[in-house]
């Protein structure tokens, strides 16, 4: 899909051969571009107008990232993670999940999809949908190396948290007006083994790779001029915002230790209780009651700490996680502006040079050379201003990848905040409940505890109660 | 100060009101009693040396001069620990039938790490007040101890208490007392219900001894618990600092999360309270034993007159028959050595006789002790028990209201939290 091309000729927008930068990303947009002609139904809320070729410039104004209500309303594909299994080759072992889709898509041949992929399927994914979208905010994978301290890659918990984790990666593309009409996620989700194996192969090849990173790292070197105050701002907010989720993780952990360690403790209150009774007459009833009403605690508080692991724990990780990916994307984003910053440079120093150089060296060339000078001049002067216009064009190309990707960039950190605010308020008001449905069992078990010593008091009717 | 014979009124028992009638008039029909206050003093000991103490103020007051509503002052004087623990050692000696009501500890046990093993540490010197006048409060409802005159006078008699104490000779007692415990003797037969009352003795001190000591542990883990949770304040705060429509929810949310992770020091607080209970009936378990050990005691001295009367009466039969029954040395020695003259032998019946009739009004003597033992310690220990049994319904029912109360203030703190997060 990607090496071929796909560009309609008679887009104004047809890429130079010459610079693959360049084509690549318009390959990509021409892309989207087609999946969005063919689904006009989707995009119902963004004043897109599919029958339109135009520059990416002029789309710019046209995505608009609404409320996240029209998401759930015109939601029309829905994905599962789960059924982790486990496979035994010669070289390796590994876990597969299975991939459910379910969808009324027009672009899906079928309306469901099973299939089966490993880890390596999704990092796969992640990384087609960066480099086809660097300035999106692609939802993060959880980690790919196994974290210090778990021994066991294979453990039950860690599969998991894993499963969750990957669940939420699909379901967040889906749910992304512009990623989830990727077609490589089309393929992620439909394609058997060999047919992904096959397209994965596909792409720009090593060399093209290998030019991307070299233009990335010269720009990073480059480092950019003048950022947009807006995007200061956004990095200011990424880099604290980041420190507070890293805290509010390992606060949670800490807290889901120190019950658990509590727990272990609790456990062994009920049967002294127990053991006491045996010795009494008198306090059997009342020992025995608060042996059970310790163990219906010790459950509750189970439970609780259960929740807070599998629940508040996860999403807030996922925050972790995204940070960086907010980063990458921010760096990705300098890097486009460096590179036009650069251009427009060069081009500043061609200008001046023109009158130097052919007053100096070509002179003494051509004179050398025995050449008519002003024959030569003239040549000269129109490569010259050939390559000027070549320049020209290009900085324009870079003007209007950077306005592309500085607009994109916007409307995707608008997005994600909404959905950072929206799902972090969930997950702390969700946690309060928890909390509150802790204590609420518990208080129950102990009113329960005193009922059962009133009840006994007054059927034996030895005293009075106040 | 209420004048309940039992635990003082440390929180409000919500269903139950403690109505214990002592049989009899108690000291603590006539008088209030109260250890109203702790101060630190300093002064030289016994080896002319500086030392810091801590001295306990004894209150009492007529109880008919208070219903009058006269509401006079009440007498008070100052009493160190070492005192307390004179009175009990004199109490102990002297009532040996009786379970005699336990000293607060003297050095905290039992501790959980943030709580001070410290004994100048105000909240272990606070328990401690409440301890003593506890103690006080139990001899002056005991039918038997509290009309016992050193105590009236421990509480009233502020010069020279100890000079009195030690002219009753108690001192010598103790000593043979704390010998006797000790030591190690078989008794052929123990009634069986302070034998079983032993058993129980050992069983529930067992048993306490663990209950403190995981208890000790949970309140640990409880307490970083809730601590933990101000680190959410504290993150909650600095977030809100750099959002926008967060930041209002998030900052009261965590001054929530503060106020959660404050709330554990009283929690505990009150659940030392708690453990301050089961202590006391850990104490009450070391008095249980003595009062089993001392009818062993009396058994084994009975037991060990009637053999020696049985022996002796034997002697008397070999003597007089000439026939050797049993082995004995004396037997042995007078076949090998040849007979006695009868004049010998006459005088030998004589002694044995006087011992005989000594012997015979020894065991009458030790019988009666030990029946009398047995009647008044019995009647003390069905006391104990039904006083025990009362106390420990209490202290669980006690534990379920502070469960309760712990179990409400989370409800409300995590609902107010709610509220905040709903605003984010």
């Amino acid at each position: 899909m990607m090496s071929g091309t796909v560009v309609d000729s008679s887009s104004p927008t047809a890429a130079a051969p010459d610079d693959i930068s360049g084509s690549v990303l318009e390959l990509d947009e021409d892309e989207d571009l087609e999946v969005f002609s063919k689904d006009t139904n989707f995009m119902d809320g963004s004043s897109l107008n599919t029958s339109m070729q135009t520059s990416p410039g002029s789309m710019v104004n046209q995505y608009k990232f609404e409320e996240e209500e029209e998401q759930s309303d015109t939601k029309d594909i829905f994905v599962t993670v789960d059924n982790p299994e486990s496979h035994v080759t010669a070289i390796e072992t590994f876990i597969t999940y299975r991939v459910l889709t379910k969808t009324t898509r027009s672009e899906f041949d079928s309306s469901e999809y099973e299939v089966r992929r490993r880890y390596q399927d999704f990092f796969w994914l992640k990384c087609k949908l960066e480099e086809a979208h660097p300035t999106l905010i692609v939802p993060p994978l959880p980690e790919k190396f196994v974290m210090k301290g778990m021994v066991e890659r294979f453990n039950n918990d860690f599969i998991e948290t894993r499963k969750k984790a990957l669940h939420k990666f699909l379901n967040r593309i889906a749910d992304h007006p512009i990623l989830s009409c990727s077609e490589d996620f089309k393929v992620f989700l439909t394609a058997q083994a060999w047919e992904l194996a096959s397209h994965k192969k596909q792409g720009p090849g090593f060399l093209s790779r290998m030019g991307d990173t070299v233009r990335a790292v010269a720009a990073t070197v480059r480092g950019v001029r003048n950022r947009p105050e807006e995007f200061n701002a956004i990095q200011d907010y990424v880099e604290a915002f980041s420190q507070k989720m890293t805290s509010m993780d390992k606060i949670t952990q800490r807290i889901i230790k120190e019950q658990k360690e509590y727990l272990e403790e609790m456990k062994e209150c009920g049967p002294i209780y127990t053991l006491w009774s045996g010795s009494e007459e008198e306090l059997v009833e009342p020992l025995k009651m608060m042996a059970s009403c310790l163990d219906r605690c010790c459950r509750d508080s189970e439970e609780h700490t259960q929740y807070l692991s599998s629940n508040l724990l996860p999403i807030l990780h996922e925050y972790v996680l995204s940070t960086e990916t907010l980063k990458a994307v921010l760096r990705r984003r300098d890097n486009i502006q460096a590179e036009f910053e650069a251009k427009n440079e060069a081009l500043a120093t061609k200008k001046t040079d023109s009158e130097a150089e052919s007053k100096m060296l070509s002179l003494a060339w051509d004179s050398l050379v025995g050449k008519d000078p002003d024959e030569i001049r003239q040549q000269k002067q129109q490569k010259h201003k050939g390559e000027i216009k070549e320049l020209k064009e290009e900085i324009d190309k870079l003007e209007d990848k950077l306005e592309w990707a500085n607009n994109t960039l916007k409307g995707d950190w608008s997005r994600w905040q909404k959905s950072m605010r929206s799902d972090l308020k969930a997950a702390f008001t969700y946690t309060a409940e928890k909390n509150m449905e802790y204590y609420e069992k518990c208080l129950a078990v102990w009113e329960s505890f005193l009922l059962s010593q009133r009840t006994e008091a007054s059927e034996g009717g030895d005293r009075d109660e106040s | 100060m209420s004048a309940a014979p039992q635990m003082p009124q440390q929180q409000s028992l919500y269903y139950f009101v403690p109505q214990m009638v002592e049989k009899g008039t108690t000291l603590l029909k006539r008088m209030e009693i109260s250890v109203a206050e702790a101060e630190k003093r300093t002064g030289k000991n016994a080896v002319s040396m500086q030392e810091t103490y801590t001295v306990y103020l004894i209150e009492t007051r007529a109880v008919d001069a208070a219903s009058e509503g006269a509401n006079p002052a009440p007498d008070s004087l100052w009493r160190r620990y070492s005192e307390f623990e004179l009175l009990r050692n004199y109490l102990l000696v002297t009532y040996p039938f009786v379970v005699v009501p336990p000293l607060p500890e003297k050095r905290a046990e039992f501790v959980w790490h943030k709580l001070s093993a410290d004994n100048m540490d105000p909240d272990f010197v606070e328990r401690r007040r409440v301890g003593l006048e506890n103690f006080l409060l139990r001899v002056a409802s005991h039918p038997v101890l509290s009309n016992d005159n050193i105590f009236y006078s421990f509480l009233t008699q502020e010069q020279s208490w100890k000079e009195v104490v030690f002219e009753t000779g108690f001192q010598a007692k103790a000593d043979s007392r704390l010998k006797a415990l000790n030591a190690t003797f078989r008794v052929k037969n123990p009634d069986k219900r302070f034998a079983e009352m032993k058993h129980y003795g050992d069983e529930l001190q067992s048993v306490i001894s663990q209950l403190l000591r995981v208890r000790a542990r949970v309140a640990d883990r409880l307490y970083g618990v809730y601590k933990v949770h101000g680190n959410y304040g504290r993150v909650f705060s600095e977030w809100s600092a750099i959002e926008k429509e967060m930041g209002d929810g998030l900052q009261s949310a965590g001054h929530h999360m503060d106020a959660y992770a404050a709330s554990v020091d009283d929690i505990l607080e009150e659940e030392e309270h708690y453990a301050d209970q089961l202590k006391e009936y850990l104490f009450y378990t070391e008095a249980l034993r003595a009062v089993c050990r001392k009818h062993e005691l009396c058994q084994f001295e009975l037991e060990m007159a009637a053999q020696d009367l049985t022996s002796k009466k034997q002697q008397r039969e070999e003597l007089a028959t000439g026939t050797v029954r049993t082995f004995s040395l004396k037997g042995m020695t007078s076949k090998l050595f040849g007979q006695e003259t009868p004049e010998q032998r006459e005088a030998k019946l004589k002694t044995l006789e006087t011992q005989i009739e000594d012997g015979e009004e020894m065991v009458k003597e030790k019988n009666a002790e030990c029946e009398e033992f047995v009647k008044n310690a019995w009647v003390d220990i069905e006391r104990f028990k039904e006083q025990k049994d009362r106390d420990l319904k209490e202290a669980l029912i006690s534990y379920a209201i502070m469960q309760i109360s712990m179990c409400k203030k989370g409800i409300q703190v995590w609902s107010n939290a709610k509220e905040c997060f709903s605003k984010m």
